[in-house]
């Protein structure tokens, strides 16, 4: 077996292996017991007495809603005037990049603060250390912070036998930043650092190349800001061309550290939810189900990209050579469909080759997992959207065995599925709705030329960038012209509605379900953990992505590798 | 009114945390190495001339050329093409590139060519070529430079680098700048 392979087989069971331990970890971050960290305890409390906070105040959904949203305005409205005003103050802003236009300001703004990290700027250009700093590095922990927090509620709704209390939002929010990303972001980036990632302030260095010309390279605080975009499932890029620039990952061994980041803390919130609710078989067939979908869509992306590109092989190269357009030599095909596949899957957006320049198959295959959005998912959010899927798979399995459907001793009943199927529609929705809107533009009028890329490739591109901003991704088929007004303000109220409804309703959900008198387990209730239940979970989750985009899927990726 | 400070609160202190507090400390360690956190620099003579993993243009054919760039290796503002796979424009590009490497390198036909020699990458400044992209240059190179097309071809073997461990990732590849340099100071020393 050749090495690229065998880097793939390492990349998942490294994240596997040490996502098990941190979902214990986790699960004792969430309950308030003993850790190692415990000594960061004194900083916590500092926050929580400065912000008056009581930490152990209960609170029932809808108060833990309306913290969540009410923190995540003031992301917003920071983010917002530190981009729109980014020139007009003299703070940490070496080469004086100026103010940004509204739009982009109110889309990037959004895309921070919704853990999305779509970016229609470039970050060496068009951001100042100011701006990367206080506006991105620090959005891409409490963002993440939201997430993990939302799911800590909705786990301990679902073990409530009886009561309104889902727990305190700001403690777990504050906790899952100090004593979850933070240690880890701190390893990270000292990996990275070992490797040649920058971490200074420096600005612009001056290099006289081999053959006399000069060129200015662009370094910075890189190690701090890709370690939490890594881990938090940001994905925003210190460079424009995010982990595919030579600081931002600098070698095969910093790709392995990213790739696992990526992936390290929704698999271990699959395993949290086991420790959790002690209900570890179950959450083993989640995580199996999840993994079924990840290993058969890495297989197809890297067996794709290994293949080549037939019109290249057309004229006359070996043609036992891998696509390598928008590829980087140390890192090769196998892991860029890899990091593809990890970064699609759980919502990061964070890329190491581009994503636009992959085979057709492979590039649909990054939307697939886009659609789906809950193979391991965002961090916190990918497992609410899970749940989603598992609602609708219960009241379906229920309506095939004709009894009222169960979860976890709770009855599932008209409310809880009509949020859940609401929910579940709204993703579709929004995706397909943007890419019509977008699509009737650029028909209507050419001259927008939006697109890099013709025909079928060039619908694509736009079916990409909705779907990215509907999954809260970020990554993109970049060719697309993205930084006008248009794009701006359609992915921005895109991404704010896929954001917190999707949290909104789950909490819905589990806050209706927490105060339901527990139903006895009888021979006749529904196993969840057992192998009949997983084939209809999976079902449910490819029936519904495929009744809803198998035709754009048609007109996009399909079409193009047809025309081979 | 509370809910407004616990706000504004919650906002600052997670801001002096993880948008500053966090960052510096970081640089900090990085002083601790500080070749490495500055990118790995590479100085010739007290001059910059490079960064390790940075890739630069080489064009003349006295030096090793690495991969084709879409921002032609401009360090400030990174990217790749992002061309779709079947884009006419694209494919008459790679075209274009086949011809030309062929022309300027005699001998060879279309079939000795690597991929990553006519294809951009995602960063435009990958600083690698694989061991047969740079083998079938050292003939231009030996000639344009007067050395042996063998010492070239030993500089290219103790450049080659391995996958990690000799087992993880791709193999075989060559850093160009590394290897340039080698060259230059293997003419220097004749």
């Amino acid at each position: 077996m050749n090495t690229e392979i065998l880097g793939v087989f390492l990349i998942f069971l490294l994240s596997v292996g040490l996502a098990w331990p941190l979902g214990k970890y986790i699960v004792k971050v969430f309950r308030g017991e003993k850790t190692w960290t415990d000594f960061l305890s004194p900083l916590e409390r500092l926050i929580f007495k400065i912000s008056g906070i009581d930490p152990n105040q209960p609170m029932d959904w809808k108060q833990n809603m309306k913290t969540l949203l009410g923190i995540n305005v003031l992301f917003f409205v920071f983010a917002f005037l530190a981009l729109a005003f980014q020139g007009s103050h003299p703070f940490w802003n070496p080469v004086n990049i100026g103010n940004w236009e509204p739009t982009l300001a109110f889309n990037t703004a959004v895309s921070f603060a919704t853990n999305t990290n779509l970016q229609h700027y470039s970050g060496e250009s068009g951001a100042s250390y100011f701006t990367q700093l206080l506006v991105f590095c620090w959005l891409q922990f409490v963002s993440a912070g939201t997430g993990i927090a939302a799911c800590a509620l909705l786990f301990q709704g679902l073990k409530n036998r009886t009561g309104s209390n889902l727990g305190n939002f700001y403690n777990l929010m504050v906790k899952s930043c100090t004593r979850i990303l933070l240690p880890l972001a701190v390893v990270l980036a000292v990996i990275l650092m070992v490797n040649g990632t920058t971490a200074n302030f420096e600005g612009l260095a001056e290099v006289t190349t081999l053959e006399g010309e000069i060129v200015q390279v662009a370094g910075g605080p890189t190690a701090p800001m890709v370690a939490i975009k890594q881990l938090g499932t940001n994905g925003g890029g210190y460079f424009g061309p995010n982990s595919t620039h030579p600081f931002e990952n600098p070698n095969y061994l910093t790709n392995i550290a990213e790739n696992v980041a990526i992936l390290l803390i929704p698999m271990a919130l699959v395993f949290a939810f086991g420790f959790f609710l002690n209900r570890k078989k179950l959450a083993l067939m989640f995580f199996g189900v999840m993994t079924v979908l990840f290993i058969t869509f890495t297989a197809v992306s890297v067996s794709e990209e290994i293949k080549g590109n037939p019109a290249i092989a057309a004229m006359g190269i070996a043609t036992d050579q891998s696509n390598m357009e928008g590829k980087e030599v140390r890192f090769g095909a196998a892991a860029s469909s890899l990091w593809g596949v990890s970064t699609t899957a759980t919502s990061n957006g964070s890329v190491n080759s581009m994503h636009d320049s992959h085979t057709p198959l492979s590039g649909g295959i990054f939307m697939l997992d886009m659609f789906i959005n809950a193979v391991y998912g965002g961090v916190g959010v990918g497992f609410i959207n899970f749940f989603l899927f598992v609602i609708v798979a219960v009241f379906i399995a229920g309506q095939m065995i004709g009894r009222t459907p169960d979860l976890l001793g709770k009855k599932i009943e008209a409310r809880e599925v009509k949020i859940a199927a609401m929910v579940v529609i709204l993703h579709p929705l929004l995706i397909l709705v943007g890419t019509a809107m977008s699509s009737y533009g650029i028909v209507q009028d050419p001259s927008l030329g939006w697109l890099k890329n013709p025909g079928f490739h060039g619908f694509s591109e736009m079916l990409y960038e909705n779907t990215s901003a509907s999954a809260n991704n970020g990554s993109g088929f970049e060719g697309l012209g993205d930084n006008t007004p248009f794009w701006n303000i359609l992915t921005g109220v895109i991404m704010l509605l896929a954001r917190y409804i999707p949290i909104i309703g789950p909490l819905a959900i589990v806050g209706s379900l927490s105060v339901k008198n527990p139903v006895p387990a009888t021979a006749g209730s529904l196993q969840l953990d057992s192998p009949a239940f997983a084939t209809v979970l999976i079902s449910v989750i490819v029936i519904v992505a495929a009744l809803a985009f198998f035709p754009a899927m048609v007109l996009g990726p399909l079409a193009e590798y047809y025309t081979f | 009114m509370k809910s407004l400070r616990t706000v504004l609160g919650l906002g600052l202190c997670t801001l002096v945390l993880f948008g500053i507090l966090y960052p510096l400390a970081m640089v900090g360690i990085g002083k601790v190495m500080p070749e490495r956190s500055a990118g790995n620099p590479i100085f010739r003579e007290g001059t910059l001339v490079g960064f390790e993993q940075i890739g630069q243009s080489f064009t003349s054919p006295e030096y090793f050329w690495g991969r084709p760039s879409a921002v032609e290796y401009n360090a400030a503002s990174t990217g790749g093409s992002n061309f779709g796979p079947t884009n006419p424009e694209f494919l008459a590009l790679v075209q274009e590139r086949i011809d030309a490497f062929l022309s300027s390198n005699p001998g060879l036909t279309a079939a000795d060519l690597p991929i990553e020699l006519i294809t951009a990458s995602g960063s435009g400044l990958d600083p690698h070529i694989t061991r047969q992209g740079a083998l079938i240059q050292a003939s231009r190179v030996a000639n344009a430079r007067g050395v042996s097309e063998e010492a070239l071809q030993k500089l290219i073997d103790t450049h080659t680098e391995k996958a990690l461990f000799g087992m993880f990732g791709p193999s075989d590849q060559v850093n160009v700048l590394k290897l340039n340099l080698a060259v230059d100071e293997l003419t220097a020393s004749n």
